[in-house]
């Protein structure tokens, strides 16, 4: 009909299916993936003395804390508790606080995507990037306790890195479910708060899986974190690999809760500028 | 001043999209659904749900407007507040997709003012150029190119490195519209109303202005000045409650619009 239909850079009556679009669009904006990074760690640590000492004091002291608590109780369940807290502890904060800050900044977002178009995915990308920043860095103390407790450094630990990207795909997809309700509904970032206390209790972070009886242990193989915080801990605590099957279970759940976050997200995303 | 109102039929914007059009906009609609008591919290909303008094209310921003803007074309927007200014150039900049008819737009869209808020006072001016460069869709790579003449514009009488806070409000003013105003836009999307600024970044702004209008980039200006929509534009429409009541050259239209303020 119109010869020159096909020339517009934007037609709101032909666009790509949003799955695919927000693909596109978030490699065009990779820059500012970038950047918002950059901004997220320079202005955390700005005005704070220390600087980026924090992100490795802040989980060693917690580890302090926690190991004077419970070191005595899981003196047989958990010989050198400190090395196992820690990766489990690190692991966990980096999900609980890069699925919150995701939620927290996409619902405060909103006036500015009324205002300005960036593909809405990059504030969530940029938020899982900065939280695996903080994550490398808190590797500078976690490779510290290990030389403390004369841990055996194995080629086992090459997982680390594969587990941490399953830990950030789970995360963005889990973030992003989160963000779409959390649009539609304030108290939902309130909510997941309390999700995500149950959810740790769930979860082998502070106690051994094994003390659990029999029993409960379906709670834990039902618990996509028990993978995802299994896989990362395994190498660096039991110097060892984990399971094939732990390592299959870890990537898959990661990889489906990332597309079903995506596609959810994506989908919903266009009605973003019609909430007030 | 004896300029009757167009009919709905043959509005002189040009409904046919011309071959050399940047911007249209046909029978576009925009539905706002309001719940009738905000249920703000998935608390609320269950138990309402449950007792089914969900109820809403549909807010039309804009009802079967259409507008078509040629390349290099100035076109001013007016109308009283709420009338749906906003909401247009929402749609132009693709933050808002339509909830009817058809948006298309042709080249890169740089929604000038706007990006002044995105700045980030913990940040030196420096960050903010390129977090900024980066939120309007440039590269890194671009903006390092662009970043002495973006600094030669915004002249800022505190230094680049000094965190945004430090800046006066002008200062912030000028850096924003700098940056925004130098990825070369082919669609520029003002909304005036929003009116920031100082004296000095008034007239640069204002110089800026003209220099896009002379190399033939495409404007749409929503504005409560009526001097600023005869100078700069060519055509103007005039929005009321979402409808669109006038079109045609920017002198009639504003003629019109003030002799209606002012019966």
């Amino acid at each position: 009909m119109e010869p020159v239909a096909q020339a517009y850079d934007y037609d709101s009556a032909h666009r790509p299916p949003p799955f695919t679009r927000e693909i596109v669009e978030l490699v065009r904006y990779r820059d500012l993936v970038r950047h918002l990074v950059a901004r997220n760690i320079k202005v955390r640590y700005k005005r704070s003395v220390l600087g980026v000492a924090w992100s490795i004091l802040s989980p060693l002291l917690t580890m302090v804390v926690l190991s004077v608590v419970f070191s005595a109780l899981f003196r047989t369940a958990a010989p050198d508790y400190p090395v196992y807290l820690l990766p489990g502890l690190l692991m966990w904060n980096f999900f609980a606080q890069t699925t919150s800050v995701m939620a927290a900044e996409i619902v405060g977002g909103a006036d500015f995507w009324r205002r300005i178009y960036t593909p809405r995915t990059v504030f969530g990308v940029a938020t899982v990037v900065t939280g695996l920043v903080h994550l490398a860095l808190a590797m500078v103390p976690l490779a510290g306790l290990l030389v403390v407790y004369r841990a055996p450094w194995g080629l086992s630990l090459v997982v680390v890195p594969f587990a941490a990207t399953c830990a950030a795909m789970f995360a963005l997809g889990i973030g992003l479910v989160v963000s779409s309700l959390a649009r539609y509904f304030a108290d939902v970032v309130d909510l997941y708060q309390v999700v995500l206390t149950a959810w740790m209790y769930v979860t082998p972070v502070i106690y051994p899986r094994d003390i659990v009886p029999g029993q409960y242990q379906w709670l834990f193989r039902a618990n996509p974190m028990t993978y995802v915080v299994e896989s990362f801990r395994t190498p660096i605590y039991a110097h060892r690999f984990p399971s094939p099957d732990v390592l299959l279970a870890d990537f898959a759940i990661a990889f489906v809760t990332l597309v079903a976050g995506w596609w959810l997200f994506t989908r919903t995303a266009d009605d973003l500028p019609y909430k007030v | 001043m004896i300029s009757p109102t167009k009919s709905e039929a043959a509005p002189e914007t040009g409904l046919e999209p011309r071959a050399d059009a940047s911007i249209v906009i046909e029978h576009v609609t925009v539905r706002y659904r309001v719940p009738i008591d905000p249920a703000l919290s998935l608390k609320e909303y269950a138990i309402r749900r449950l007792t089914g008094r969900v109820r809403y209310v549909d807010h039309d921003a804009l009802q079967d407007v259409s507008v078509t803007v040629g390349r290099g074309d100035a076109m001013g927007v007016i109308g009283p507040n709420g009338a749906g200014k906003t909401t247009l150039l929402r749609l132009v900049a693709r933050v808002l997709s339509p909830t009817g008819g058809r948006v298309r737009v042709r080249g890169r869209v740089a929604p000038i003012l706007d990006i002044v808020g995105a700045f980030h006072p913990e940040l030196t001016g420096r960050e903010n150029i390129f977090l900024n460069g980066t939120l309007l869709g440039l590269g890194h790579r671009d903006i390092a190119a662009r970043f002495d003449r973006i600094v030669q514009f915004a002249e800022p009488d505190a230094f680049i490195d000094a965190p945004v806070r430090t800046y006066s409000s002008g200062m912030v003013a000028r850096l924003g519209f700098a940056v925004a105003s130098d990825v070369d836009p082919e669609i520029l999307v003002i909304d005036e109303t929003l009116g920031v600024g100082d004296e000095r970044f008034q007239v640069k702004f204002a110089a800026r202005l003209d220099d896009f209008r002379r190399h033939g980039t495409t404007l749409l200006l929503v504005s409560h000045d009526m001097h600023s929509i005869v100078r700069l534009c060519s055509r103007a429409i005039w929005i009321d409650r979402g409808r669109l009541r006038m079109a045609g050259s920017a002198a009639d239209v504003a003629a019109a619009y003030l002799a209606a303020q002012h019966p």
